[in-house]
């Protein structure tokens, strides 16, 4: 899962592509997501910060990133 | 260090200039608590789905009805329309409170008198009785209210054999400025069926004719239109005092009276655009004081109002079974209860509600049931909180209908339960076991032994 080298991205959850003109916007967790992704963490790293931060088990986690991974691709946010 | 509360991560494309002026309406207040009971400790201890009525607001709807009419009018009865609900448990509470019952069908009958009630405050309804039910209605005094003239000549017939005089009243179907108009049901107003049918009755030495009935349609929005009913079926009893000197003792109104339910369609929901009781029983009210009656032959009005004393009385629980997004990207929300066990699905956009607290962000979905059917749909578009696998829901105003037309379809028939004016849970109808469903099932001989090697 890799993010598109343009995406703006801002603390408090607002995206915007600047090829395509959308912007949209994340939940916390999704946003620390996008930011651990802009980083280029792996995403096994990804798991270990959120599942430390957040009250989620690790499956119940890993299914909903798969979901989150999907949202991305639909709205052309990865590469 | 604590962690913090996890709810699935989402994004959402911002989009400008697509909102109506009312904004969509976002269910992500939770309702935590029926009746002070946890909806939480009412699905672990009574399982998932769940229909819960509370007694506390049937009494309080019936209570509200019945001072809204009689401080209209002196002489008002209802009776409980059985076919909406007929829980024992929930009929009990109407006939605690006062009301007779109101029947379509046999066995609806015997449920009444099973229930207490005494036979001369059953009112039987309906285009399907047969001889024996007609019978046993006469016999025990019921007021039976005739269909049609094949009807109306069997009980004839069988009054003479049986050297009884029951109580009966034709219902009459008119032109009330609605559409559809309901012409089906009982003899037509405007070309004159009624007038013969009435006629006929008066000639009968074994019919004695008590009353006239209607009911001009269901989830009615117009009190306009009961005023109109009342009208006609004034002028047929003034008519009927002129011709033949007889003083009808009641005039039936029927039932129709909507809930706040929003229907399918609408454009704002139903707890702003419906009217309220008062409406009608003005409506209804006005016309028959205006009408003229001696104070003395004023007749008794009686209402079968069904789904407007029950529908917010009854709440169905439930969890979300999965969630997934469709190929639009739309979220897909699996329930544990579908179509058939909750029917008014198909023609209310029913008030869903999520159980638990949740974060601040909302997502549109589409609320689906377990059902491996295509129509298995709760709602096709709904604004809630991110729900989970496992999360509870309450569907709002499910008491009218839901718990006599449901299926058993796929899925069994979940348990019932009643919330008593002390808060203490009931089971009042027990969830179905195969046992249940295969009780009438027979297996001829042939086949009693598996073949399948």
């Amino acid at each position: 899962m890799k993010l598109k080298k343009n995406i703006a991205t801002s603390e408090e959850g607002f995206i915007f592509n600047p090829g395509t003109g959308d912007s949209f916007s994340a939940n916390p967790i999704g946003t620390d997501i996008i930011s651990l992704l802009k980083d280029n963490k792996p995403l096994e790293t990804i798991v270990e910060i959120i599942c430390d931060k957040y009250d989620v088990d690790q499956s119940q986690f890993i299914k909903d990133l798969d979901d989150f991974e999907s949202q991305l691709k639909d709205y052309g946010i990865l590469e | 260090m604590e962690k913090v509360r996890y709810e699935r991560p989402i994004i959402q494309k911002m989009n400008t200039g697509l909102m109506n002026k009312f904004g969509t309406r976002t269910e992500y207040e939770p309702v935590t608590h029926i009746e002070s009971v946890p909806v939480k400790s009412l699905l672990n201890d009574y399982g998932s789905p769940l229909f819960v009525i509370s007694e506390k607001q049937i009494r309080r709807n019936y209570q509200n009805a019945t001072r809204i009419f009689k401080t209209r009018y002196p002489k008002v009865q209802f009776a409980w329309s059985y076919k909406t609900n007929y829980m024992n448990a929930v009929c009990r509470v109407f006939h605690q409170e006062g009301s007779w019952a109101e029947v379509v069908s046999g066995f609806e009958y015997d449920k009444a008198l099973g229930n207490g009630v005494p036979g001369n405050k059953i009112i039987f309804n309906g285009p399907d009785k047969t001889d024996e039910q007609l019978l046993a209605a006469a016999r025990n005094n019921s007021l039976i209210h005739i269909d049609h003239y094949d009807e109306l000549y069997s009980l004839i017939r069988l009054s003479e054999e049986n050297k009884l005089k029951p109580r009966v009243a034709i219902r009459v179907n008119m032109d009330t400025g609605i559409y559809p108009k309901w012409d089906r049901f009982g003899f037509n107003f405007e070309n004159g069926q009624a007038w013969n049918a009435i006629t006929r009755i008066i000639n009968s030495e074994n019919l004695e004719l008590v009353g006239l009935h209607c009911h001009i349609g269901t989830f009615m929005l117009a009190p306009s239109a009961y005023a109109i009913a009342a009208t006609k079926l004034c002028e047929l009893t003034w008519k009927i005092k002129e011709k033949y000197n007889k003083v009808l003792q009641y005039i039936d109104l029927g039932g129709g009276f909507p809930s706040a339910n929003t229907l399918k369609g609408a454009y704002l929901p139903g707890s702003d655009t419906v009217p309220s009781i008062d409406q009608f029983a003005d409506a209804i009210t006005d016309v028959i004081l205006g009408f003229g009656f001696k104070h003395e032959e004023l007749p008794l009005l009686i209402l079968e109002s069904g789904r407007v004393l029950i529908d917010d009385a009854g709440y169905l629980l439930g969890t979300v079974l999965a969630t997934k997004r469709l190929s639009d990207g739309r979220r897909a929300t699996i329930l544990d209860f579908g179509v058939n066990s909750l029917f008014t699905a198909f023609w209310y956009d029913h008030k869903v509600t999520p159980a638990q607290a949740f974060g601040d962000h909302t997502e549109e979905m589409v609320l689906y049931g377990p059902l491996c059917m295509n129509i298995d749909i709760i709602r096709e578009s709904i604004t809630l909180p991110l729900l989970e696998k496992g999360n509870h829901l309450v569907v709002h105003k499910v008491g009218a209908y839901n718990m006599t037309q449901w299926m058993q379809f796929i899925t069994l028939r979940p348990n019932i339960l009643m919330i008593d004016l002390e808060n203490k849970t009931h089971v009042i109808r027990k969830s179905e076991t195969l046992q249940d469903l295969q009780a009438n099932e027979l297996i001829p001989s042939h086949l009693k032994e598996n073949t399948l090697k």
